[in-house]
C-alpha cells in the first residue's frame, strides 16, 4: 500500500511527461486536412490572363495522380518554393497551379518572371476556391489521385527532403494503382 | 508623472476590446448581423490561431466572415453555418469543441483530476483527524522539568 503510494503518482508522472513530449514534436498550427480521401471540391475557375482560354476545373483531376499547388504573387515563400516546381516539372510531375487570393494579372506577372511550373492554372482572386479545399495559407500543396481524391496536404515550401520522404513515394504508390 | 500614469491607467480603462469586422462588412439586417457576430466569435482564425474571425484582422478571417454572412443571408441556420466552415476546416475551427472521442479526455480531464485528487484530500484529512484524536503519550517528569526550565529562562537548554 505504501509502496503503491509512492508508485502510482510517478506512473502518472512519466504518463503525462511522455504524452506533452510527444505533444512537443507535433506543430499544432498545422491543420489536418478534411479533405484526405475525399473528393476534391467542385470548381472551374478562369486562367490568370484574358488571353488564357482554359483555366483550371474540378474535372481536370482524373487519370493520372497530379499535384494542385496553392502559390500567389504575394507569397514570399513561394519564391522560395519556386525553383523546386521547376525541378519538380522537368522530371515529368504535373503540377495546376491555384493563384490564390491575388490579381491574376499579378499572378501572371510573377511566373513570367521566374518561369511556369505549372500545367494548368486557376484564378481564384476571391479566394473562394481555396477555402474550399480548406487553404490556410500559401503555399500549400495537394496530392490528388487519379479518381479526383485528395491525397496528402503538405502545408509550406516543398523542400527537396519533402518530395523525397514524402511526396514522391506517395505519387509513386498512385501511379501504380491507377 | 503619477498624474500621467493615473490618465495612462484611464485610457486602458476605456480601451475595450475591438472586433476587426469592419463597416462596410457588416448586413444592414441587425438580427442577421448581431447572429453573424455571435458565429465569428466561436469560430477560430485558422491564421492567428487563437482569435476568433470575429477578432482577427488577417485577410482569411476576413473571406470567412464574409461567408458567414452571405450563408446567413442565404437562409442558412447557425448550425447549418457553422457546419459549412468547419466542412473545411474541421473541429479545430470551434473556439468549443464539441464533445466526441477525440476530445473526451480534454473535456473530462477537470474531473479525472478533480476526484483522484478530492478522495487523496479525503483520505489524508481523515488518517489526520485520527491521528490527532488519539490520546498523545504524556510527557515524563524529566521532558516536564525540562518544558518548566525553558519556559522560566525562555531559552533552550
Amino acid at each position: 500500500m505504501r509502496r503503491l503510494a509512492f508508485i502510482i503518482p510517478v506512473v502518472l508522472f512519466l504518463m503525462v511527461a511522455a504524452a506533452l513530449g510527444l505533444g512537443l514534436r507535433r506543430d499544432p498550427s498545422i491543420l489536418p486536412s478534411m479533405l484526405i480521401d475525399r473528393p476534391i471540391p467542385t470548381f472551374d475557375l478562369p486562367g490568370l490572363t484574358p488571353e488564357d482560354t482554359v483555366g483550371l476545373a474540378s474535372s481536370d483531376f482524373t487519370g493520372k495522380p497530379v499535384l494542385l499547388n496553392v502559390f500567389a504573387s504575394w507569397c514570399v515563400a513561394c519564391v522560395i518554393e519556386h525553383p523546386m516546381l521547376l525541378r519538380l516539372q522537368a522530371q515529368g510531375v504535373t503540377i495546376h497551379g491555384l493563384d490564390w487570393k491575388d490579381e491574376p494579372a499579378a499572378g501572371a506577372e510573377w511566373l513570367a518572371q521566374r518561369g511556369n511550373p505549372y500545367t494548368l492554372i486557376g484564378s481564384d482572386p476571391r479566394g473562394r476556391t481555396g477555402i474550399d479545399f480548406g487553404v490556410t495559407g500559401a503555399p500549400e500543396t495537394f496530392v490528388i489521385d487519379g479518381h479526383g481524391r485528395v491525397r496528402y496536404r503538405h502545408v509550406g515550401p516543398i523542400t527537396p527532403e519533402v518530395w523525397t520522404e514524402i511526396l514522391q513515394p506517395m505519387m509513386d504508390r498512385l501511379e501504380t494503382e491507377t | 508623472m503619477r498624474r500621467f500614469v493615473l490618465g495612462l491607467f484611464c485610457a486602458l480603462l476605456i480601451a475595450g476590446p475591438v472586433a476587426a469586422v469592419l463597416p462596410e462588412e457588416q448586413l444592414a439586417d441587425p438580427v442577421l448581423e448581431a447572429r453573424a457576430r455571435a458565429i465569428s466569435q466561436e469560430l477560430r482564425c485558422v491564421v492567428c490561431q487563437n482569435q476568433s474571425i470575429d477578432d482577427s484582422d488577417a485577410p482569411l478571417a476576413a473571406d470567412l466572415r464574409a461567408i458567414v454572412r452571405e450563408r446567413l443571408s442565404a437562409g442558412d441556420t447557425d448550425e447549418e453555418v457553422m457546419a459549412h466552415i468547419v466542412a473545411r476546416y474541421g473541429n479545430f475551427v470551434l473556439l468549443k469543441p464539441p464533445l466526441d472521442l477525440q476530445t473526451i479526455l480534454l473535456w473530462s480531464a477537470p474531473l479525472l483530476v478533480l476526484i483522484p485528487g478530492g478522495l487523496g484530500l479525503a483520505l489524508y484529512l481523515r488518517r489526520r483527524s485520527r491521528a490527532g484524536a488519539a490520546d498523545p503519550t504524556p510527557l515524563s517528569a524529566e521532558e516536564r522539568r525540562a518544558l518548566a526550565a525553558i519556559l522560566k529562562t525562555g531559552d533552550a537548554p
